[in-house]
């Protein structure tokens, strides 16, 4: 493994078991309605109506700040309160709302019914609608439009848990394979560069059947059965690893492909899962990782002894610090993460620096104390507390750009870097 | 249930908030769901501001739910008490929070604390973010003037400026603006409130003699409330527009018996030179679309109206509860006014009145970006860009000359529409191109109907269409083609083109 660590990183028996801070206070974070901001442009011929408040609205319009498209492809339905006081059945009238939507916008092929903390507190059960509506469409000879439901309510699902709602809602929907030959899944909203970067990969190691969770687009949904193997590409994926499970595929354990080792160590896992000779699987590595190498070289002038805190924002927060620890040699001060999925994390916990401060959950204002005691080089939070803490004079990254932009795999590992260096080459800058 | 797109208002909360952010000593404890936290980017992203809002919210989760989320919102106050210290503190629930009916007033009363708590009780499901505001205002207003002992008021006049909030569009700047022109009057100010007050600041309200009601969206139910407890007296009148401006105070003028006539003569605006200045000729009698807040679209259309010379063709607000206000104005220019917060209706109304400049919020800007219409922003819901760093206020004389600019730098030059008239086929300054001042890369889109057409276009009438200018081509292939159906020509020629034309300007 010395190749692909170009620091000399002392080996350490990592983090698999180190002590974790679990925090149950208030949280500074999204709910999994987020997800819809990049879930909708992901797949193209999808829709996501949200049943829920104007709370939530806003949220989506907040969130998704300047991408106010055409028409987007989402909306809410907003409750009122003829809802609530059972003035007006709330079952007729999301169907009164989903067929003026239909009516609007023929060319949808799946929509998501997207449950808030509203609609899951007055019980409205959004599995049945989706049923409901299924058989609706399907009298009305519309059978190329799928109503599927899921939760991203805030007391549900923190953040990026709204992409792992949206995708397990999509599992059970998943055609099995036309044959009995093994297939891989890669699982998890990746740009669409990226997914053609890793499909070329993927064939120049002699793996050809090669389906994503989530599709651009509807038709195009991978099957899935007892000879697929899948490989996570995002780390928050808990309840979709588990309905695959149920559908009989089997996870390749690895670590996520973020940065030279990550991505090296994710190719590695699936080559060996489909029996491709070590050798030919480093041959084909090589070249990418030795340009991704390199491009990283100007980005550890800035980043190398620099320290960084993470708030707890994406669940890309361990694997993203265990990149910069190794990689770009920077610092651990404190690595939050809203959860910790120690199965899925696993390989992960192993790599990263021995000692790190590990923290669950949140408690955002005991958080900011321990902060300010720790002096960070760098912080990565979410948007509500940047500006803030750039004004006590912390160098901040906003946690969401590390969803938004492509980070994954070889030729993205100096942009991830970018994302860190930028801010710190900023500040240096700036003589005001 | 309503369908949705995009929302001019968030839910009440969000305008408690705007009151407890821009005040002094003020925290809210807010029974929400974590999600529910994106509400401090508004502040920190949109307005900028440098510390977070004083906000905890309780983020309770579904497993608290079986529970006992009152035991969890009880904490919340207790903590943030013992840590943010505050004089007044406000507590009340968001949409979530109100449905599992806790009793955040209730509750939060029930710890004692050594200061003043004002329960919120803010119907999501019905109202909206500047109900939430107004309301909140009010209620703290009620709170802290509860002990009030009246003074012997000063003998030159004195007033309260009302209603600035964070997030206001504008108010930063205006605030500084009407300050200034009150003080050069001779009115002093005693508290601006809620921006920059503190509780303590309110509770002096009642020592002015008389109110400015500068944004009725928020501080007119506390105005009304204050005249009927204390006999204070309010202008509501805004002070946006020469003509707003000179009435604003005309009115405060009236009230002590002053007169103002000299003070008017000395101030003034350079809108009313360069309005009148022949450069600006060219705006005679432009449709212009308006769309915003109550306050501000009825502001608007008069400047743009009576002091730049546009024809108002549209008029509208997403604020319902100033229907009535915006009605009656419609009607000066003999319009229906369109109150709606659905942005699909505004988008339909700017497409079939054909504007050739919209004012309105950020929603106008993107229709108008996709209809390659100039637009200005005039109005809340704000956006990074309607906090400039350069002084910019809407309100008072020089609110007037950034209005000059604001509401003509969109528009073409007279010049440049005259010369693109004359050269149509000038092959970098033809109507494909785009006018000069939306940039290089602005390429309207045409705003035509997508209607299947029932006539076809020969080859050179479709040349004679393409040297009309582009602003206004649109409209003609209309109307040519609504000339064609109705006299069932099927083939559109040199010939029906100047028919229609002649038709249409009869
Ligand atoms: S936390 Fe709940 S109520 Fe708030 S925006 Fe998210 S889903 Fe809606």
């Amino acid at each position: 493994m010395n190749e692909l660590s170009p620091l000399s990183v002392p080996v350490t028996a990592g983090c698999s078991d180190a002590p974790v801070l679990r925090e149950r206070g208030q949280r500074e974070v999204f709910c999994g309605l987020t997800g819809i901001v990049w879930l909708h442009r992901r797949i193209q011929d999808a829709f996501f109506l949200v049943v829920g408040s104007r709370t939530c609205a806003h949220l989506l319009q907040s969130a998704a700040g300047v991408m106010i498209f055409a028409e987007p492809r989402f909306a809410t339905a907003i409750i009122d309160e003829r809802d609530l006081a059972g003035l007006a059945d709330a079952n007729d009238e999301l169907d009164q709302v989903v067929s003026k939507l239909i009516e609007r916008r023929p060319e949808i092929k799946l929509l998501f019914l997207v449950g808030s903390c509203p609609s899951e507190v007055i019980k409205l059960d959004l599995s049945r609608a989706a049923l409901r509506l299924n058989q609706r469409f399907a009298a009305e000879n519309r059978r190329d439009l799928r109503v599927l439901s899921y939760s991203g309510s805030g007391i549900e699902t923190t953040f990026t848990e709204g992409e792992d709602a949206c995708l397990a809602s999509l599992v059970p929907t998943l055609p099995a394979p036309p044959s009995t030959l093994p297939n891989l899944m890669v699982v998890g909203t990746v740009a669409e560069i990226v997914e053609d970067q890793f499909l070329r990969l993927f064939a120049a190691l002699g793996i050809d059947n090669v389906g994503f969770l989530p599709p651009r687009r509807a038709a195009e949904m991978p099957s899935v059965g007892p000879n697929t193997k899948f490989l996570l590409v995002q780390p928050f994926l808990a309840e979709t690893t588990a309905a695959l499970e149920r559908r009989g595929a089997v996870r390749i354990a690895a670590p996520f492909p973020l940065g030279v080792e990550g991505t090296t160590a994710w190719f590695t896992a699936a080559a060996r899962a489909f029996g491709i000779s070590a050798q030919h699987c480093a041959n084909v590595l090589e070249t990418p990782a030795a340009r991704a190498r390199d491009s990283l070289a100007r980005h550890r002038v800035t980043l190398a002894g620099r320290k960084i805190f993470f708030f707890p924002d994406s669940q890309l927060e361990i694997p993203i610090a265990r990149y910069l620890s190794r990689e770009l040699g920077m610092w651990l001060s404190e690595v939050g993460t809203p959860f910790l999925h120690r199965e899925l994390m696993a390989e992960e916990l192993e790599l990263l620096p021995a000692g790190t401060f590990l923290s669950e959950g949140q408690d955002v204002d005991r958080q900011l104390d321990r902060c300010r005691d720790n002096m960070p080089d760098i912080v990565v939070c979410g948007m509500g507390l940047a500006n803030p803490l750039e004004a006590e004079g912390y160098t901040t990254k906003w946690s969401i750009e590390l969803v938004f932009t492509p980070v994954q795999g070889f030729e993205q590992a100096a942009d991830l870097a970018e994302l860190f260096a930028r801010p710190l080459r900023r500040r240096a800058m700036l003589k005001v | 249930m309503q369908l949705s797109f995009w929302t001019y208002e968030g839910p009440p909360h969000i305008g408690a908030m705007r009151i407890a952010t821009c005040m002094q000593g003020v925290h809210y404890v807010l029974h929400a769901p974590q999600g529910d936290t994106y509400a401090d980017l508004l502040f920190t992203m949109i307005e900028r501001r440098d510390v977070r809002p004083p906000v905890t919210y309780t983020t309770f989760q579904a497993r608290d739910l079986g529970g006992d989320t009152a035991t969890l919102f009880k904490k919340s106050v207790a903590e943030a008490y013992e840590r943010f210290k505050p004089d007044v503190l406000l507590v009340g629930a968001s949409c979530t929070a109100e449905l599992i009916q806790d009793d955040p007033g209730g509750l939060a009363l029930a710890l004692n604390l050594p200061i003043p708590v004002v329960p919120l009780e803010l119907p999501s499901y019905q109202r909206k973010e500047n109900y939430g505001a107004s309301e909140t205002f009010y209620r703290l207003v009620r709170a802290c003037v509860a002990d009030y002992k009246p003074i012997n008021k000063s003998t030159q006049p004195s007033c309260n400026i009302l209603g600035p909030t964070a997030l206001g569009f504008r108010h930063r700047d205006d605030v500084v603006e009407v300050k200034r022109l009150l003080e050069k009057f001779g009115v002093s100010v005693n508290v601006v409130a809620p921006a920059g007050a503190h509780p303590s600041d309110l509770a002096r309200i009642p020592d002015a003699h008389f109110n400015i009601v500068l944004y009725p969206e928020v501080a007119l139910t506390t105005a009304i409330w204050l005249e009927r407890q204390f006999g204070q007296k309010f202008v509501n009148v805004t002070p946006i527009g020469v003509g707003g401006t000179r009435d604003f105070i005309k009115a405060i003028a009236e009230m002590f018996q002053i007169d103002a006539a000299d003070f008017l003569r000395a101030e003034t605006s350079r809108l009313v030179w360069y309005s009148r200045s022949i450069d600006s000729t060219y705006l005679t009698g432009k449709p212009v679309f308006i769309f915003g807040d109550a306050t501000h679209a009825v502001c608007i259309a008069r400047v743009a109206a009576e002091e730049l010379g546009y024809q108002v063709v549209g008029l509208g607000t997403y604020s319902r509860e100033f229907a009535r206000e915006v009605r009656a104005a419609a009607k000066l220019y003999d319009i229906e006014a369109l109150i709606t917060d659905d942005y699909l209706d505004v988008e339909a109304a700017i497409k079939t009145a054909n504007p050739a400049l919209v004012l309105g919020t950020q929603m106008e800007r993107h229709i108008a970006k996709r209809l390659g219409i100039p637009c200005a922003v005039i109005s809340a819901p704000v956006h990074v860009q309607d906090f400039p760093a350069r002084y910019s206020p809407f309100m008072g004389f020089e609110g007037a000359n950034t209005l000059f600019d604001t509401l003509t730098h969109p528009m073409m030059m007279g010049l440049e529409e005259h010369l693109l008239g004359m050269f149509r086929e000038d092959f970098e300054f033809h109507g494909d191109a785009g006018a000069s001042h939306l940039g290089h890369t602005a390429s309207p889109v045409q705003a035509e109907d997508a209607t299947p057409l029932s006539a076809t276009w020969d080859a050179e009438a479709e040349r004679e269409l393409r040297k009309i200018p582009f602003f206004v081509r649109g409209k003609a292939r209309r109307n040519t083609e609504a000339y064609a159906t109705q006299n069932k020509v099927t083939l559109i020629k040199l010939e029906t083109l100047y028919d229609a034309k002649a038709y249409y300007s009869q």
